[in-house]
């Protein structure tokens, strides 16, 4: 499925290392991630989720957020590939999404009438420690990965993982737990964002986040920044229409 | 510690910890600026080993008052930040993961009660909700959105107005907020 050039590969590489950045954020980061992955492989959709201290599965990012597959995300922390790559600290791949009411009787039929064919995804994990997981979903007939595309699928997973403890550049358990922290409450953001946009700009919740999303791409901000922009400036928030 | 650069310790446990806070502030420096500044936990286990680089003149002095671990927690719900919950420990060592989650829990609480301060806040801060399955808390924070452009008020305003609501109509936040982004409910400036 992976018809990537060496080169794109190696610039994904390159940027998933690069958090020495000043102000990172794990939402930013794992934005990015998801759409780097989604241009990769031409996924339908790429999320990330990332494990709470709880060790509940919580939704970090995705290409899209539109209710039904922020639904899909959330309900893998009882069933779906997530969750089983979570805690196997396994791949789980190729899995065709038709044959798979038995295995995950909730999550596959809502997949399916999401649209969509196929489900893979890669644990986030560095050493014993496995901290979240990558998920893919396919919408076409032969989606499937090769051997060598889930080794390179693993191991842009493995790269994020190291990206994202390193960022302080300490290893130590409180790490995991302030980014985790960090993360949630930059969700909070975007949430509270896309609400705002929805109201200004009389459109769905759905429909709001592209329109942060895409403000963000256009300006070449990241997103995070964006929605708090959106929650404190009367200006970005009429503004986002208007890219 | 507020967005406007009000800063100021709120309580502490004792003359120590006072003491510990009051530092932070005269020294302008120490984990809980950081946690402030970076929106999310600053944890310390061990004084001992942090770099002295990090905070220069904070970690001397501290140490001297016998200090040997520092974990600060931002009182915050997204955009909205009221200040630090900062808890200290007189030996080395990290938080276990209850700990962790009971220093988690106390400060939604504590940011749920300073945002709304005319209720009984051990009844239900947003904690409750955060427990719950994520598709209502993510419509908690939309809604909160939502009102905040249909009141013309601040963020946190916005918050404190759907649980008046709630609380005034015998409802869960979480229903009202359902209703709010399935657009059901409109708060409007002149009734509130």
């Amino acid at each position: 499925m992976i018809t990537v050039s060496a080169q794109q590969l190696a610039a994904a590489f390159v940027e998933i290392a690069d958090t020495l950045v000043d102000e990172f954020n794990v939402v930013d980061y794992m934005h990015m991630l998801t759409e780097r992955v989604a241009g990769l492989t031409e996924a339908a959709a790429v999320g990330m989720l990332l494990a709470g201290h709880h060790g509940r599965l919580e939704f970090i990012a995705g290409t899209d957020e539109n209710v039904t597959l922020v639904e899909l995300f959330v309900l893998q922390n009882e069933e779906g590939p997530c969750l089983e790559a979570f805690r196997t600290g396994e791949p789980v791949v190729n899995v065709d999404l038709g044959d798979a009411a038995a295995r995950w009787p909730r999550f596959a039929p809502l997949a399916v009438g999401a649209g969509f064919q196929s489900v893979h995804a890669f644990p986030m994990r560095l050493r014993q420690q496995v901290i979240g997981a990558l998920n893919v979903f396919g919408d076409a007939a032969g989606d499937d990965f090769a051997t060598g595309d889930v080794a390179i699928m693993q191991a842009l997973a493995d790269a994020a993982t190291i990206g994202l403890l390193q960022e302080r550049a300490v290893t130590r358990s409180e790490a995991v737990s302030e980014q985790l922290q960090a993360a949630l409450n930059s969700r909070i953001v975007i949430e509270q964002a896309k609400g705002a946009a929805a109201q200004m700009h009389n459109v769905s919740v759905d429909e709001a986040f592209t329109l942060i999303r895409d403000y963000a791409r256009h300006h070449n901000r990241r997103l995070t920044e964006v929605a708090h922009a959106v929650i404190t400036d009367r200006q970005t928030l009429g503004q986002l229409r208007a890219p | 510690m507020t967005e406007n650069g009000t800063r100021g310790v709120y309580a502490a446990s004792d003359p120590l910890t006072e003491r510990m806070e009051e530092l932070q502030f005269v020294l302008g420096e120490g984990p809980c600026w950081d946690a402030f500044a970076l929106r999310r936990p600053v944890l310390v286990p061990d004084l001992g080993s942090e770099s002295p680089g990090r905070w220069p003149m904070y970690l001397p002095t501290a140490w001297d008052g016998g200090i040997r671990a520092v974990f600060s927690f931002p009182l915050q719900m997204g955009a909205v930040r009221l200040g630090v919950l900062d808890v200290f420990r007189k030996r080395p060592g990290s938080l276990i993961s209850a700990e962790l989650g009971t220093a988690l829990a106390f400060a939604e609480v504590t940011t749920t009660a300073l945002l709304d301060q005319h209720e009984d806040a051990t009844t239900g801060g947003f904690g409750d909700v955060l427990a719950d399955a994520g598709d209502y808390r993510a419509q908690m924070f939309q809604a909160q959105g939502m009102v905040m452009v249909q009141l013309g008020v601040s963020l946190g305003e916005a918050m404190v107005q759907m649980r008046a609501y709630a609380f005034a109509h015998g409802r869960r936040l979480e229903e009202v907020a359902h209703d709010v982004v399935a657009r059901r409910l409109q708060f409007d400036r002149d009734s509130s």
